[in-house]
């Protein structure tokens, strides 16, 4: 019983990253963008908050610093894919490509180091709660903040105007511009809300999940979180099981093999990818699926 | 019909995406300075040409682990020889074709003596080797040679004997954790003599095994850490290339040791002890041989007697009896006294694999595909 909290712990640890920079990419595509720059972003974010953490020995700063980084590394991509209405799916390519160099190049000082950190929290009350205590409550608080970040698109997107921009944006630029909003600029804020989710996730990942800087470290999460936004058919919530779905599957897989149970990882570590292409040919199959949840304008230009 | 064509299109970018993700993170990055080196070299007295030594490295030279123990290895060579040699090295080739093209590379540029440090380049190696007849290639920790190319390896299964040792003294859940990387005789061999050294001390000792199948990936070394933990082990080893499992069981309030290289730095708490490899003087006999002409076809099969393989900075926490301990086996191992691969031996499904007094020979231990008692679980089957 431990055993199986400790694997729900672990569990949404893993999904947490994921999640983070999930939910940040489905903003940035509803309002119409697609942003495949997100491992890079992740990668950027995840040395410049290590950097920060390393000399302020601030882990909040350290998060702060790699959401701004994902914030400005966003930038580059608003100015030529927004700006100058580039190929998106190109520009997005090529900013991630940017990110593994960039972000391997500057964290060559910090390779080797690492950050003395507070690991262990506990929510007061809660965490003596036998089985409870250990599966929900003795976690990163990052791990609650994405649920609660979760929770607070979910509202904006459904329930407020703000959301309800974001969303026209999305569907149709033409019918909001010829209102008066001024979509570039919408879209720019949407995009830099997910540069600053990324940026959370990669901080995330080399302050608190892995504790170190090392080139690529991300490791393909960016990609899955994008995958994420597919899955979730862009649903907040959807985002928040699949993250934590993929984030369990190598947890399970190890723990299967930790007690002596062999099944072949790689097969595993293909899940998420297949579970993408399952749902993208479902949606495909069904026009009316897709309206109600795609955004129509999704990765294409808008020239005003 | 538009919005069919509209999600297909954002499909095939996905799909590009996901082929992406899959070799995404290992951006090719000549990483080699001899360009500088050269506009520096003194102009004036007709020096010989300085013989070209190229390394190929699996993971980042910043890995803190074992890309980085070559690279110190490399960099310590450079420093014995001076401008007698020119070393590069590019980092991060993959265990796959990318490995022969890279490698050719290497040769067609002039390099000399082609040192590829993963198990991965054996077959690549082979190739190149066949059509660049004046180079000469030296591989890692594989089993196959030519004319002009030759396996070393060092013996990092002592290493893990005397981190078995004191893992054995200091586990209280007695269940040992080793994140694996994958199923080749170097890594099993090196879970074995682990739990072998933990039994010499705690006969009541497990070991419980999770295979990540990558060298590295600080990520999943991670998972598997905290699974392995979460099953009851306390006291961690690793033969992965980053600090990540040290990081975790510091986070987690566990043991675990340094591999490769020395990581005290990365969890003071739970650091017991590294277990190094030191690859200098093993990279120095090999220059030194190009250079003088005597290299020839042998196999080099380095350990602690040879100053290759050591255990160091063990932690506070190691009571002062349990350093001398390790201290003194060492000694043992150094001197031949004590040999690790002695019968009687069975594995864990109770089978002899060393009868009463027999010794293992470094065929033996070459070909080590079984779990010793102690071990659970089975050696993943296939490659």
């Amino acid at each position: 019983m431990e055993q199986l909290a400790a694997l729900i712990a672990a569990t949404l640890s893993a999904g947490t990253p994921l999640l983070l920079a999930g939910i940040g990419l489905l903003v940035n595509e509803r309002s119409g963008v697609l942003n495949l720059g997100a491992e890079g972003m992740m990668l950027i974010a995840a040395a410049a908050g290590f950097a920060v953490g390393f000399h302020t020995g601030n882990p909040v700063a350290g998060l702060a610093a790699g959401a701004l980084a994902g914030v400005l590394f966003s930038l580059i991509f608003s100015a030529l894919a927004i700006g100058l209405a580039t190929n998106q799916y190109a520009t997005g390519l090529a900013l991630t490509l940017f990110g593994a160099g960039l972000s391997a190049f500057a964290g060559l000082a910090y390779v080797g180091k690492s950050v003395p950190f507070k690991s262990t929290f506990e929510v007061p009350g809660l965490s003596a709660l036998p089985f409870l205590g250990t599966a929900f409550f003795k976690l990163h608080p990052m791990v609650y903040l994405a649920l609660a970040l979760t929770g607070l698109v979910a509202w904006v997107l459904a329930r407020t105007r703000a959301g309800l921009v974001i969303r026209a944006v999305g569907e149709s630029p033409e019918s909001a511009h010829a209102i008066g909003y001024p979509v570039r600029l919408i879209r720019v804020g949407a995009v830099a809300f997910g540069g600053a989710c990324c940026g959370l996730a990669g901080a995330y990942l080399s302050l608190v999940y892995t504790p170190l800087w090392v080139e690529g470290m991300v490791a393909g999460r960016g990609w899955i979180a994008l995958a994420l936004t597919t899955f979730a058919t862009w649903r907040p919530w959807r985002i928040a099981l699949g993250a934590y779905l993929f984030g369990s599957v190598t947890m399970i897989q190890f723990a299967l093999q930790a007690e002596g149970v062999e099944i072949a990882s790689q097969l595993l570590s293909m899940l998420p990818y297949i579970a993408t292409i399952v749902v993208l040919a479902l949606i495909s199959r069904n026009p009316a699926f897709i309206r109600l949840n795609m955004p129509a304008s999704l990765g294409k230009p808008f020239h005003p | 019909m538009r919005a069919v064509r509209r999600t297909l299109i954002h499909g095939a970018a996905l799909g590009v995406a996901l082929i992406l993700a899959a070799c995404g993170q290992e951006a090719p990055k000549p990483a080699d300075k001899p360009a500088e080196k050269a506009a520096e070299a003194p102009k004036p007295p007709p020096k010989p040409e300085p013989l070209k030594v190229a390394f190929a490295y699996v993971g980042p030279v910043g890995d803190g682990g074992w890309t980085f123990a070559h690279d110190t290895g490399r960099k310590e060579a450079e420093k014995e020889f001076g401008d007698r040699i020119k070393t590069s090295f590019v980092e991060n080739v993959p265990e796959s074709a990318d490995a022969e093209r890279v490698i050719r590379d290497m040769a067609s540029q002039g390099n000399k003596l082609i040192f590829g440090t993963t198990f991965g380049y054996m077959e690549p190696m082979l190739k190149v080797a066949a059509e660049f007849k004046d180079v000469k290639f030296e591989h890692a920790t594989g089993y196959k040679s030519a004319d002009n190319m030759r396996a070393y390896d060092v013996r990092a299964y002592e290493g893990a004997y005397v981190a078995g040792m004191i893992a054995g003294k200091m586990t209280k859940s007695n269940t040992l954790g080793f994140v694996a990387s994958i199923p080749i005789p170097e890594v099993i061999r090196n879970i074995n003599a682990f739990t072998l050294g933990a039994q010499s001390t705690n006969p009541k000792v497990k070991t419980k095994v999770v295979w990540v199948n990558k060298w590295f990936d600080p990520g999943k070394e991670a998972e598997a850490a905290t699974a392995l933990i979460n099953g009851g082990a306390d006291v961690l080893l690793q033969n992965t290339d980053s600090s990540a499992v040290l990081q975790t069981a510091e986070k987690m309030g566990k043991f675990a040791f340094g591999w490769d290289s020395d990581m005290t730095a990365y969890g003071p708490k739970a650091h017991l002890g590294s277990s190094i490899i030191n690859w200098a003087p093993y990279y120095k006999k090999a220059i030194k041989e190009a250079l003088e002409g005597s290299w020839k076809v042998e196999t080099n099969w380095w350990g602690m007697k040879e100053g290759a393989i050591d255990v160091i900075s063990l932690g506070e926490m190691v009571p002062a009896e349990v350093k001398k301990m390790a201290e003194d086996k060492k000694a043992e191992i150094k001197d031949g006294k004590f040999h690790i691969w002695s019968g009687p031996m069975v594995d864990n499904t109770g089978k002899e694999v060393l009868a009463k007094d027999a010794k293992g020979d470094d065929k033996f231990i070459a070909g080590i595909m079984f779990y010793v008692k102690g071990v659970e679980g089975k050696v993943p089957s296939g490659k």
